[in-house]
């Protein structure tokens, strides 16, 4: 089966569980979002790439070369069991500095909502679709690690052991285990709480993804010992599925 | 084709003239699994249009002295490259990179063309070797009077644009249209995936070691069997040299951190390609392989994805090695390099 979502293009809508009386006057809004990023408190943009400035949690200085990470199915929950999906994705592209803004073309009833979230990566239904334009942009797992797509691709260099600048590529994937002669799998996918908000036509959400959680908590990531080769690697996987958990804020709704 | 156009108000039948429609065939494998390619909507593809680009494309009347075409350095047989290091000028000269290969050119989203990346859009993309002093060195004003004046030129021209005024532009928009419908995709790993060839299992393990991250990992930036480009069409320093006689990409933007990065060529075709890199430093498969095994040289700009460059590479064994290269020559496509489409006949 073919699906063609260009990322320019999103959305369709899923409304599951409405049921509005003809009646009812329902306005609906368009909602933006603006995903910044930033290194403990201060803010990173693609220029600031491809120089050592940033220091980890475990006092390795490092750069950032490219930075492009997933995230799909934005929700919008109301406590009535009311629910609004868009039915999408976006690769967020900081390097190129592409679809860190958007707007779905879909709206959805203003009001209330008692959780807005997304989902960092692709959950197990999607992962496995086939994405042409995912296709296009090298985004593919290989099959030998079940195949599916990347979530995200952080890469650079960092002051190793011996002072050398060494490249370092913080794949992030659906965790696999293909030593034996059945591959074992763990989500790592992971759903982002955006909290309870009030949606007015127009509202638009700025999202911040604090990039030093990737290195920072619970695991204090060692780059002199985990810096490539990272798809592979189970465990390696499972840490970023846990520092990932807090690389992400809402920074104000508006 | 002309097309009768009848306007009711006046009750005139005005005759317009359209050249004949002609899209790109899009392959299946390209159909399911990528973009669509860039077809500009100013230059359309049409049969008059095709064959006047196939026809400049191949006649010496775009160069200064008659004497080279676009075809002596994007030779068919050789997968539209030159089999030479660097391709002589009409003038002896010889330029400093490897003449790129031509196929698959209208799936270049991103529409950045030369090793450099140095020009937007294949219509731009002609106008560079027909007036660049080490190539074909000839003059556009000149060749456009030289094309007017031509017994057959004007006459083409009016059958693929309406109109027989010659200009570059429209010569560049011909010699587009031919080079996107230069489409390669049936070579034995294509076919492979359409479940019409069985791969060995040198084949099958070479590809492997291509989608392993911890053996080859080539898939980074060459792609996948769900991307049958077989690059990501973006520019990688990897791992060539310590210091730059060449700053490629970096030349164009000015910026240190592109400095050493060129162009991802796709690996299809590569028994006809050789020699290879953006200067043809390396004239065999093997060459290309043992320098990712063990020949990685360190520099500021090296990709990431060139790991253990302080140990020179990945390090495969002969018999990966070996089955990469089976694999590698599997993307190579017989029937497009002796397409008589594509060929001066």
């Amino acid at each position: 089966m073919k699906y063609i979502k260009p990322l320019f293009l999103l959305l369709s809508i899923i409304i599951c569980s409405c049921h509005e009386d003809a009646d009812d006057k329902v306005f609906q809004a368009n909602i933006a979002f603006n995903f910044s990023h930033a290194w403990d408190g201060e803010e990173v943009t693609n220029s600031d790439f491809n120089t050592i400035k940033f220091t980890n949690e475990n006092g390795e200085q490092l750069s950032i070369e490219k930075l492009r990470y997933l995230i799909s199915n934005i929700t919008f929950e109301k406590t009535t069991g009311e629910t609004y999906v868009f039915d999408g994705y976006y690769l967020i592209d900081v390097t190129n500095n592409s679809n860190l803004s958007f707007t779905p073309n879909s709206t959805i009833p203003t009001g209330h909502y008692s959780k807005v979230s997304f989902t960092f990566g692709f959950n197990n239904e999607d992962n496995y679709n086939n994405y042409p334009d995912l296709n296009s942009t090298s985004w593919n797992v290989p099959e030998m690690l079940g195949g599916g797509y990347h979530y995200m691709q952080l890469e650079g260099k960092f002051i190793d052991n011996i002072t050398n600048e060494t490249g370092y590529a913080y794949h992030a994937i659906r965790a696999v285990d293909n030593t034996g002669s059945t591959p074992v799998f763990e989500d790592t996918f992971f759903e982002v709480d955006l909290d309870a908000a009030n949606i007015t036509d127009s509202t638009t959400f700025n999202i911040e993804m604090n990039i030093a959680e990737w290195f920072k908590n619970p695991n204090a990531w060692n780059l002199n010992e985990l810096n490539n080769m990272l798809m592979p690697n189970f465990n390696a996987q499972i840490m970023m599925f846990e520092n990932g958990q807090n690389a992400f804020s809402l920074k104000s709704v508006n | 084709m002309v097309i009768f156009i009848c306007h009711s108000c006046s009750n005139e039948n005005v005759e317009t003239y359209v050249p004949t429609p002609s899209p790109l065939q899009i392959p299946p494998l390209f159909e399911n699994n990528i973009l669509n390619p860039i077809t500009p909507t100013n230059n359309p593809q049409t049969e008059e249009g095709i064959a006047l680009g196939k026809k400049l494309f191949f006649d010496p009347i775009l160069s200064g002295d008659n004497s080279q075409a676009c075809a002596n350095c994007h030779n068919p047989k050789n997968a539209f490259t030159d089999p030479k290091r660097f391709s002589d000028g009409i003038n002896g000269s010889l330029g400093n990179r490897n003449s790129m290969p031509l196929f698959n050119l209208a799936w270049n989203y991103e529409e950045k063309f030369f090793w450099d990346g140095s020009v937007f859009s294949l219509e731009h993309q002609v106008f560079e070797p027909v007036s660049d002093p080490t190539e074909m060195a000839s003059n556009w004003t000149q060749l456009e009077a030289e094309l007017q004046q031509h017994p057959e030129y004007p006459d083409l021209f009016e059958k693929a644009f309406g109109t027989s005024t010659i200009d570059s532009n429209l010569v560049a928009k011909a010699i587009a249209q031919f080079e996107r419908t230069l489409i390669s995709s049936n070579s034995k790993f294509d076919r492979h995936l359409l479940g019409e060839a069985e791969l060995t299992p040198e084949e099958l393990n070479g590809f492997n070691v291509f989608m392993d991250e911890n053996r080859g990992d080539c898939f980074h930036c060459h792609g996948s069997d769900k991307n049958p480009l077989w690059t990501d069409n973006i520019f990688h320093n990897n791992g060539l040299d310590e210091n730059f006689s060449d700053l490629g990409l970096g030349a164009v933007t000015g910026d240190p951190a592109d400095n050493g990065k060129f162009k991802t060529p796709s690996l299809r075709n590569l028994a006809f390609t050789a020699p290879y890199m953006h200067d043809g430093r390396f004239a065999t498969i093997d060459e290309v392989i043992d320098h990712y095994s063990e020949g990685l040289k360190n520099s500021s700009t090296i990709d990431p994805l060139m790991k253990k460059v302080a140990q020179g590479g990945v390090g495969l064994s002969e018999k990966d090695k070996t089955d990469l290269k089976s694999f590698l020559l599997s993307l190579s496509d017989h029937e497009f390099i002796n397409n008589s489409a594509f060929n001066n006949q």
